[in-house]
């Protein structure tokens, strides 16, 4: 059971808010309070947009404990609009589909069960395919 | 018996930001068919499925964020996030709180569930009218969303669906739609239940049709427009609870509406019994196309059982701001079809230990 992590996290988790550099205007995810550029103190909050491209990319076929629901599925290193290389799995697509450069976007979707199926559910990030407007 | 019937503020309210969401998958009708042998015509074409990583509550979000991009508003301006459903993640602990927390509205709120079969959304639109409509907020979100459960083989696992959407309810000067009015008529009728740790629900068949349905969905929509001294001519669409493609139709026409009236909202065919989220999706999908001056009618339609109906008139304001999040017909067009077995595993029909 992790329920103090996952509650501690659930801001950056759930919504991609990490923060912004006063002094170099860096944007910073995760939030860690010192700016990785110019190594100053920074803690002001910082909404992504949740826009970025893939970078990299893999698919896991033998999943680490908590996730053997959901293989296969694809985990990527998405570099988002605003800077930041974040690892992450994408979501509504199909393996085939996936190639470096795609736009994808956050939707916050569930993560794991925390445990077995008692336990609370864990929510969080995810990327997919940027959705097109239909013709 | 009272003297006005109609639910109707005090401040006029309205529509601020309204926002949709469909899962990615379909299943045909005709596949179900294929492994029940179930014979004869299928109710619709196909239904949406959702992921593995989906429910209410990420359905929910990704609704509600779309309704407050239109709305315009700062997350914060927000006094309440209830959220309608009878299927919620947890059976104790609330949709709305984690709902609230991702689109950043903590924690100056009312949070809470509602549950009413599958009038649970308008419920809590009628909610959030109220409260708007008193002057102890200026804004509140209002959800109706469902990942509905049907027994394997049963004639409901064949619409059961998921989808639904979410409104910005606000001050009618605010609004790109004034809800003119409103009317619920509720009794106790057992057409559609679903007993505590049971993972089913079951349903009294035939008894689904007239003393529930129709009895509920005409006898709201006419009040509602009788009080109202409205009749089907002065509405540019309708829209009424669907839980396949017949009975919303067939409520229309007995009531003396025309298909084009109809036609924009009927969705039921292409992705399905939204449930909660039934009548609302075919009232964003009619907004996405409606025009200013146009009024809308929408009668939901909740088993055990009751129907809530809506007089609705769009302002200017729909043009200015219906673009800035994607339509409900952009879900619907994503799409990936799925077969009976991936279907299975994606409702958690298999059983893994």
């Amino acid at each position: 059971m992790e329920i103090p992590r996952h509650w501690r996290l659930k801001k950056q988790r759930y919504g991609l808010i990490g923060e912004v550099c006063p002094h170099c205007d860096s944007k910073i995810f995760p939030p860690r309070d010192i700016c990785p550029d110019c190594g100053k103190e920074a803690k002001d909050e910082f909404a992504f947009s949740g826009a970025g491209e893939v970078y990299s990319y893999t698919t896991i076929y033998n999943a680490p404990s908590g996730f053997e629901h959901t293989i296969p599925y694809t985990v990527a290193l998405v570099q988002l609009e605003e800077g930041p290389l974040i690892t992450a799995q994408l979501t509504d697509v199909d393996e085939e589909h996936v190639s470096i450069g795609m736009p994808v976007e956050m939707v916050t979707r569930k993560l794991r069960e925390d445990g077995d199926e008692r336990g609370m559910l864990v929510y969080g990030y995810k990327f997919r395919p940027k959705l097109v407007v239909a013709a | 018996m009272t003297e006005n019937l109609l639910l109707k503020p005090s401040r006029p309210v309205g529509i601020i930001g309204y926002g949709a969401y469909v899962p990615r998958y379909r299943i045909p009708a005709t596949e179900i068919a294929r492994v029940w042998k179930g014979g004869g015509a299928v109710p619709i074409k196909e239904k949406s499925v959702p992921g593995l990583d989906e429910d209410v509550a990420t359905m929910s979000i990704e609704a509600a964020r779309n309704a407050i991009a239109r709305a315009g508003i700062h997350a914060h301006q927000l006094r309440a996030v209830w959220v309608g459903s009878e299927s919620h993640p947890y059976a104790v602990k609330p949709t709305s709180t984690i709902v609230a927390e991702a689109i950043g509205v903590v924690p100056h709120i009312q949070a809470g569930d509602w549950e009413f079969a599958c009038k649970a959304g308008t419920e809590a639109m009628v909610a959030a009218m109220g409260l708007v409509g008193s002057e102890m907020a200026d804004y509140a979100l209002a959800i109706g969303m469902d990942t509905a459960q049907g027994k394997p083989g049963d004639a409901l696992e064949y619409t059961a669906a998921a989808g639904g959407a979410a409104f910005v309810i606000g001050p009618a000067e605010k609004s790109l739609a004034v809800i003119e009015a409103t009317y619920s008529y509720v009794t106790d009728t057992p057409d559609f239940w679903r007993r505590a740790y049971q993972k089913y629900p079951e349903h009294g068949s035939r008894f689904t049709g007239e003393p529930a349905y129709f009895e509920h969905v005409s006898k709201a929509t006419e009040t509602l427009m009788g009080e109202l001294g409205t009749t089907p001519d002065d509405y540019d669409y309708a829209i009424f609870h669907q839980p396949n493609a017949k009975f919303p139709t067939r409520a229309a026409k007995m009531l003396g509406f025309k298909q084009e009236q109809w036609e924009p909202g009927l969705l039921a065919p292409v992705i399905g019994n939204t449930y909660s989220g039934a009548a609302i999706i075919g009232l964003t999908a009619t907004l996405d196309i409606a025009k200013p001056g146009d009024r809308i009618l929408m009668t939901s339609f909740g088993s055990g059982a009751g129907a809530d109906c809506m007089s609705i008139l769009v302002t200017d304001e729909l043009l200015n701001r219906r673009d800035k999040a994607l339509k409900t017909q952009d879900y619907i067009a994503r799409r990936k079809e799925i077969d009976y077995a991936t279907y299975a595993r994606m409702r958690g029909k298999i059983t893994m230990k």
